[in-house]
């Protein structure tokens, strides 16, 4: 029972983390109909940023815990900047064209940052420093981690933010409005390219957080650690219906118990298989996933 | 108040209005007939700019809107209310409401606004909680035009209110509209009903494979033999 409850843990806290990285895909999906796979890409800038950063930072502030904050909140900002620019360099001006087109910048945005990475970073991997010492705490027979708590309890925070920013503010009402018909959200008097911008900048702040998450407790990075999450953060998306902000939520916390739950009472040799498995039984059985509805999208 | 100067649009290699002039003047509700594919809907989009025209001009109290993005447009203080009405489904009736009135800054106006599209049409007011999507097409049609008068329209466009209605539907969407007209607002009414847009308003364009082919007085117009013979089914 208590090793199941350890498993449950980890797992949700896994499932945040893809959660996090799951909505910047669904919140894009929604506004343009676009699978961004350069997102991935921007999990592991957003890692990277933390890294030099917290270089810069750590043990500059009064405690560990803002050290970490203040990498955390400088780095999303840079990546919601990279979201940005990358929407406006590579996405704006084919907003037209075909889905396959959109689809082949996408992958080819996703290249050009994984490698360009690799020269400007090193292609090797790096350890990311130790912004939280860790302490164990012992709860029952259970153990966590201070730092296990703090990852939990940080993309469950976000999570909350961005649903009351979405369905509580004026420029969140618009974003739902852009996402649901984008002509008419133009005759409303809103400026639908800066609702698109600022989705991307979200997405791309929430995939950073995701990023930083991570190395707090898995402290290894490299340029190409974007690309599984990247591939099953992705997969959570569709598991719980492509374009559903809850349905990303949803689907990246089912992803990540069912990884720790094979790996714990499995066979870790499958772990990485789950989301693969997940993928293909939702295109066979519900393609518009668990909270989808409405038509298949074709991509 | 509107003025087209030789509007042609086209869809990719398709063109689908060629040469359109035609003017609206402040006050008056002017009506657009046409059978369907005509291209109604493409002039009401190349106002708002949601199509680019690829000649001619549009211009809107004697300023030239052509080329403008729609969300400014919609701005100047012109509105649409779309074909097949377009009110955002996953959201409530007053979301889409407070939509329409998204660059009304003043949240006091914003209540006058919502007060009085209430007094025009109620069954809006009993199902403020409810989401658009599950209206009936007849209050989905009211939602969209007081959607659109949320941000005080000094003209208001209208692409084929009746479709779909039942009559008695159609009767109240258009004394509303008559209501507006009256307040104020200039209307450009496209239909297909011309019978009932030729009895509600006060000069028409009839518009025949993306040109304009006859013009006049609705009364003019509703007497024309071709008129009659061709959308009067008489
Ligand atoms: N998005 C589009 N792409 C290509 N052709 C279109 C598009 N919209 C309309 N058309 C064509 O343009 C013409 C005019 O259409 P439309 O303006 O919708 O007519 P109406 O509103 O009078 O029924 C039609 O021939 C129609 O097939
Ligand atoms: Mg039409």
């Amino acid at each position: 029972m208590e090793s199941f409850l350890q498993q449950l843990i980890n797992g949700i806290s896994l499932g945040s983390i893809y959660a996090l990285v799951a909505l910047g895909y669904t919140m894009v999906y929604g506004v343009l109909r676009l699978i961004n796979f350069a997102h991935g890409d921007i999990y592991m800038l957003g890692a990277y940023f933390g890294y030099y950063l917290s270089r810069l930072i750590q043990g500059r502030t009064p405690s560990h815990l803002l050290d970490a904050a203040v990498v955390m909140f400088l780095s999303m900002l840079g990546c919601a900047l990279v979201g940005i620019v990358m929407e406006r360099l590579a996405y704006r001006p084919v907003r037209r064209a075909s889905r396959l087109t959109l689809l082949i910048i996408a992958i080819g945005v996703s290249l050009l940052i994984e490698y360009s990475s690799q020269v400007i970073f090193g292609a090797d991997p790096k350890f990311f420093p130790q912004l939280i010492p860790e302490t164990q705490i012992h709860m029952g027979g259970l153990i966590l981690t201070n730092q296990q708590i703090i990852v939990l309890f940080t993309a469950l925070a976000l999570m909350v933010l961005l649903n009351l920013f979405i369905y509580r503010t004026r420029t969140g009402k618009a974003m739902r409005a852009v996402s649901f018909n984008l002509d008419a959200a133009k005759l409303m008097g809103i400026n639908t390219d800066q609702i698109i911008a600022l989705t991307f900048a979200l997405g791309s702040a929430l995939a950073a957080a995701g990023g930083i998450l991570v190395s707090i407790n898995i402290p290894g990075i490299d340029p190409l650690m974007g690309v599984m999450t990247g591939l099953k953060a992705f997969v959570a998306a569709v598991l719980g219906g492509i374009g559903n902000i809850f349905g990303a939520v949803l689907g990246g916390l089912i992803l990540g118990l069912a990884e720790v739950m094979v790996s714990g009472y499995g066979s870790s040799t499958y772990r990485d298989a789950i989301a693969f498995l997940i993928l293909i039984a939702i295109l066979l059985f519900k393609p518009s996933g668990i909270l989808g509805k409405g038509q298949v999208e074709k991509v | 108040m509107l003025e087209l100067k030789n509007v042609s649009t086209r869809y990719g290699a398709i063109s689908a209005l060629t040469d359109v002039s035609f003017s609206v003047a402040k006050g008056e509700i002017a009506t657009l007939i046409g059978s369907n594919g005509a291209g109604k809907s493409t002039t009401l989009r190349s106002i708002m700019g949601l199509a680019q025209p690829h000649a001619g001009e549009v211009l809107f109290e004697g300023k030239k809107i052509n080329r403008m993005p729609t969300h400014r447009i919609a701005a100047l203080g012109i509105a649409l209310v779309p074909e097949g009405r377009a009110v955002f489904a996953n959201l409530t009736v007053l979301e889409n409401l407070e939509l329409g009135g998204y660059l009304q800054k003043d949240s006091k106006q914003l209540k006058k606004d919502l007060e009085h599209v209430y007094v025009l049409f109620p069954r809006l007011k009993e199902r403020l909680l409810q989401m658009a999507g599950t209206l009936s097409g007849g209050e989905q049609q009211m939602l969209a035009i007081g959607r659109a008068l949320m941000a005080h329209p000094r003209l208001l466009l209208l692409d084929e209110p009746s479709l779909g209605l039942a009559p008695l539907v159609v009767q109240a969407i258009f004394d509303a509209i008559a209501v507006i007209n009256k307040e104020g607002t200039t209307v450009l009414l496209v239909e297909q009903n011309a019978n009932l847009a030729l009895r509600r308003s006060q000069n028409a364009y009839v518009l025949e494979t993306g040109r304009i082919t006859m013009r006049g007085t609705s009364t003019e117009l509703a007497r024309d033999p071709r008129v009659k013979e061709a959308y009067l089914g008489e």
